[in-house]
Order: C-alpha cells, then structure tokens, then sequence
C-alpha cells in the first residue's frame, strides 16, 4: 500500500499549514474508516502541502495600496498647476487657475446644460461602441479562424488600426453629409478594427492543448467556439474591447469637433469647440477635463471590474 | 481498407501506417485492447507513441491501415492536465457531461460522483488554478471518465509529476481502472511505470515505430513500483529496449 514513510505529512500537520490543510484534513476525515484509507490519507496529505490558499488582501490595505497613490498624484498635478498660476508664468487668458476652470464648469453647470451635453457623448459613444462590438466580434472571429479571411484582410485590419480615424471625417461628411451618420461611420471606423484585432490576438494565444482537449471531449464545429474558443480567447477579446472602446471615444470627440453643426446637438466635443471660438480657455481645459473624466470613468467602472474578475477566476492576477 | 467486425475489443489497430511527408514515422502497427484491458505502449523517443494515440484518438488519419473503436470516441489524458482555467473542477467534467449529451438535471450529481471517486469530495469549486498538479491530473481523469467511452487513451499522464504524487496516482489508477472496467491505452517511456501498471506492456521501436515485442504482465495486485517482479521484469524489458537504441547508434 502507500508508502509509510511520507505518512506523518497526513497524521501531524505543522501549526503553520493549518490554513491550508483544513479542507483537505477534512476529506481525511471523513474517509478514513474507509478500506484503502492509506491510500486516501496519504493523498490528502500531499493535496495539503501542495495547495496554497490565498487570501484577498483586507480593504484597509487595498485602499492604501490602490486609492492613495493616484488620489496623491491628482494632488501633486493640481499644486503646480496653481503654482504655476500663481507665478504668472503666463497671462491668465493663457493658463488660468484650477478654481478659473472650476467655475467655469460650475457656470455650465447652473445652467443646467452641462448633464446634457456629457450625455449626448456618452450616449453616441456607448451606441457607437456597441455596433462596433456587434461587428467586430463576428469579423474577428473570421479573421482568426479562416485562413484565406486571415490572409485577405488581416494586415489591412491591423493597418487600420494606425490610421488615426480623424483622417476619415472629410470623407465620411463628404458622404453624409453634417449627420448624426457621419459621427457613428467615424466611431465604427475607429473601434471596429481594434474590437477584431483583440479578437484574433485572444484566439491566437490560446494554449493549442486546450483545443484538443476541447475536441476530444466532442466540444466541434459551433459548440467549440462556444465552449473552448471563445472563453479561452476572453481575456485578449477583453483588452480589444478596452482599447475599442478607447478608440470609440477619440474618434467621437475628433468628429464632434470636427463635424459642428446646430441639428448635431451639444456634445463635449462641441463644448470644446465653443470654448475655442470665445478664447474661453477656462472652459476648454474645463472640457477636457470632462472628456477625460468620462474616459477614465467608464474604464474604471465598466472594464476593469470585468477584467479583474476574469483574470483572477483564471489565476493570472496577484 | 477492409472493415472486420470488431465485437469483443476496445481498440483494434490493423496494419496502421502514418506518414508525414516522406518521414515514416508508424509501420506496420496491429494491436487489440481487449474490453477493459489496461495495456502500456512503451517506446524510447521517436517511436511515434503520441502520434499512434493521436490516430486512435480521432485526432489524425492513419496513412494506412484501419482503427477500429467500437466504444465510440475514446477519451484523451494529456501530460499536461487541460483543464480549462475559465471554469471550476466540477464545470471542467460537467462540460464533458454536457458534450456527451447527458441532461442538464443529472450533470451535477454525475460531476460530484466522478470527483468522489477520484477522491477530490469538496473540490468542485475549486478553481484549476487552486489545486496541486495532483489533483489536477485527478480532475483530467475524472473529466476523462465523464465521457463514458469504454476506452481512456493516456498520453504519459504522470510524466510531470513528482516522484511521491507519481506513486500515488499508479495507485489512484489502478483502483480506478478495476472499479469503471474502463479499457485502458497507457503511452510511457518509463519501464517500471509500463510494468507497475499494465496487464500487457508493447513495446514499440523507433523511427519507424513498429510493434518490437510483447509481454503479458502476471503479477498479481496490488502492485507496488519496488516490487521484485516488477523489477525483474523492468530489467528484460529494458535490456531489449536498450539494444532498439543501439541498433540507431550503428548505422
């Protein structure tokens, strides 16, 4: 039977192991009036010293490791920034102080526009994005899957990926003409190509023995996308959403910007531009501050929760 | 190709050849697995061990010759666990439940069953990342066994492990195997492993790999590695592996 001598792993477990050998002991436990139990204990033993429970650091710890620093950071930028004003090293129309652009914001704010404008962004951004997604998925999936697809039109889709997607406002209004059409045809230009090409990189670094597992098993044809490709390429096709949906908001402000006109309605891109036209640089540097804070935002609150998750569930984050 | 009834066998390899290219790699290669028959496919390297799995697998085509596996789809261990890290241990067999078309209603109680008898009762919640290579090979042959084929293809499923979690899975094995009446096709390099566990071991030679020679294996178990039978018969077996090698080194 097993061998004697690795026995005590199993009957004296050290103080310090505890943590670890509690759930297997208990599986011990519980089998050893069993026939074989010799085998069991043994075994128990060994899952014992092999497993290593980690335990998620406590939220004391998490803020003061997580929060703090950029919390600092943000307090350092904005210290200079206001000393800066303060030494006048250049006129206030040029370089205005943190309160200046403070109060300008609170000025749209009181107004009751400012909501507005932010959602109008978001809104055409989160649509945006998510036909990109509805078009990008199933596209990268060819690209990744389909060799002659691959070869036609993989380096095109990367290619595109370097195009700034501002260079496609002249023609998208030459085609639309000053329509909500041009905005979303610009948005797509920009986010589809990095939505597929997170994609066809997921699908690519797939471990090759998890697609013969997946085949033996009998997961083939539409039920392997579904079951092995597609979870196994999650964590790439997370990444390519995150810069899609980067991508996505660019492009929107460089069409907002760009492409002004009273039927298009007020987005951040648009606050952006009569900020401009005035010489208000408080309200310009006001509303970038928001266009940052909206992608900063949606990046903290929608993906990172999201991609945390997945990578912790597969062991690849600390 | 001819087409025998194979009634009475787990796997029937009748003149399998394979080829890649001009490389020969399997010639000639005819072996049956008996229905609940454990035999050992022992070879040094290049004699195509893991590519003859990968044939009866279903993995590959032989280039000629005919397998037969009445059993339908035989399951496949790796070396390496592959598991997939995106689900739990119980989700990795339920998924294999799943494919073998067994109802939703039955896949926990059957995945919970196939990790009691691999001894793992708790882990079903465990991630794959949370458990030792043990228990992750464990994991591997209970979701090989949820496939309910009457042949397990393992593809030197222990040759990763430590020497003491090693000696403890050919136990694990060997009950497990008299328990299901599962037949098994265990591929190794390691001669004692090969006689430890197996009621036949074959052994193949290299380049190409062709059937060498044929040992029944009539120790009784329980079995232990160190065992003097086992020894004896390590040591025939690995004289006439040795001089396959040698006859590589002559021309």
């Amino acid at each position: 039977m097993a061998s004697t001598e690795t026995q005590p792993a199993t009957t004296e477990p050290r103080p310090d192991d505890e943590r670890a050998t509690s759930a297997a002991a208990t599986t011990a436990a519980r089998e050893t009036p069993a026939p074989g139990s010799d085998l069991a204990g043994l075994e128990a033993g060994l899952d014992a010293l092999d497993t290593h429970a980690t335990a998620r650091p406590a939220l004391g710890e998490a803020l003061r490791h997580k929060v703090l620093p950029p919390v600092l950071a943000v307090v350092l930028v904005l210290a200079l920034w206001q000393a800066a004003f303060a030494l006048d090293l250049k006129p206030d129309y040029q370089l205005p102080g943190p309160l200046m652009v403070w109060d300008a914001l609170a000025e749209e704010w009181y107004k009751g526009t400012i909501l507005g404008v932010v959602w109008q962004s978001v809104s055409r951004g989160a649509l945006g994005f998510g036909v990109a997604l509805v078009a990008g998925t199933p596209l990268g999936l060819l690209v990744a899957r389909v060799r002659p697809v691959r070869a036609a039109i993989g380096p095109i889709l990367s290619g595109l990926q370097s195009l700034p997607s501002v260079a496609w406002v002249p023609a998208a209004i030459i085609w639309f003409g000053l329509t909500n059409a041009t905005i979303y045809a610009v948005v797509l230009l920009g986010a589809v190509p990095s939505i597929a090409n997170g994609l066809v990189a997921g699908v690519d670094r797939i471990d090759p023995l998890h697609l013969r597992a997946g085949k033996v098993i009998g997961a083939r044809g539409l039920r392997g996308v579904r079951h092995v490709l597609l979870p196994a390429a999650l964590p790439g096709y997370i990444a390519g959403l995150k810069q899609g949906w980067a991508f996505s908001w660019r492009s929107l402000m460089a069409a907002e910007l760009i492409a002004t006109s009273p039927e298009l309605g007020v987005g951040l891109g648009r606050l952006l531009d009569t900020g401009r036209s005035y010489q208000d640089m408080p309200l310009v540097l006001g509303a970038i501050l928001l266009i940052l804070l909206v992608g900063i935002g949606i990046e903290l609150l929608v993906f990172a929760p999201v991609e945390r998750r997945v990578l912790r569930h597969r062991g690849l984050l600390r | 190709m001819t087409v025998t009834t194979a009634a009475g066998t787990a796997a029937r390899l009748t003149h399998v050849t394979k080829s890649f290219g001009p490389q020969q790699v399997l010639d000639d290669i005819s072996v049956d697995v008996a229905p609940g028959e454990f035999v050992t496919l022992l070879g040094a390297s290049g004699c195509g061990k893991s590519t003859l799995l990968n044939l009866v697998a279903g993995l590959d085509a032989p280039t000629t010759g005919t397998i037969e596996v009445p059993g339908g789809r035989p399951a496949l261990m790796f070396q390496e666990h592959a598991l997939f890290p995106w689900l739990t241990a119980g989700k990795n067999i339920e998924l294999a439940l799943k494919m073998r078309g067994m109802p939703r209603a039955d896949r926990t109680d059957e995945a919970e069953r196939l990790l009691r008898l691999v001894r793992l009762r708790g882990a079903y919640t465990k991630r794959v990342h949370e458990l030792s290579g043990g228990m992750r090979q464990r994991v591997a042959l209970a979701r090989a066994l949820a496939q309910d084929s009457r042949l397990l293809l393992m593809d030197e499923p222990f040759a990763a492990l430590d020497a003491i979690t090693r000696d403890v899975l050919h136990e694990e094995l060997t009950r497990v195997w008299s328990e299901t009446n599962v037949a098994v096709l265990f591929v190794t390099h390691n001669v004692r492993e090969a006689v430890r566990l197996a009621e036949r071991v074959v052994l193949l030679s290299s380049r190409p790999g062709r059937v060498a020679r044929q040992w029944e294996v009539g120790i009784p178990h329980p079995r232990r590695i160190e065992d003097a039978d086992v020894a004896a018969l390590s040591v025939e077996i690995t004289e006439q592996l040795r001089g396959e090698i040698r006859r590589h080194g002559q021309h």
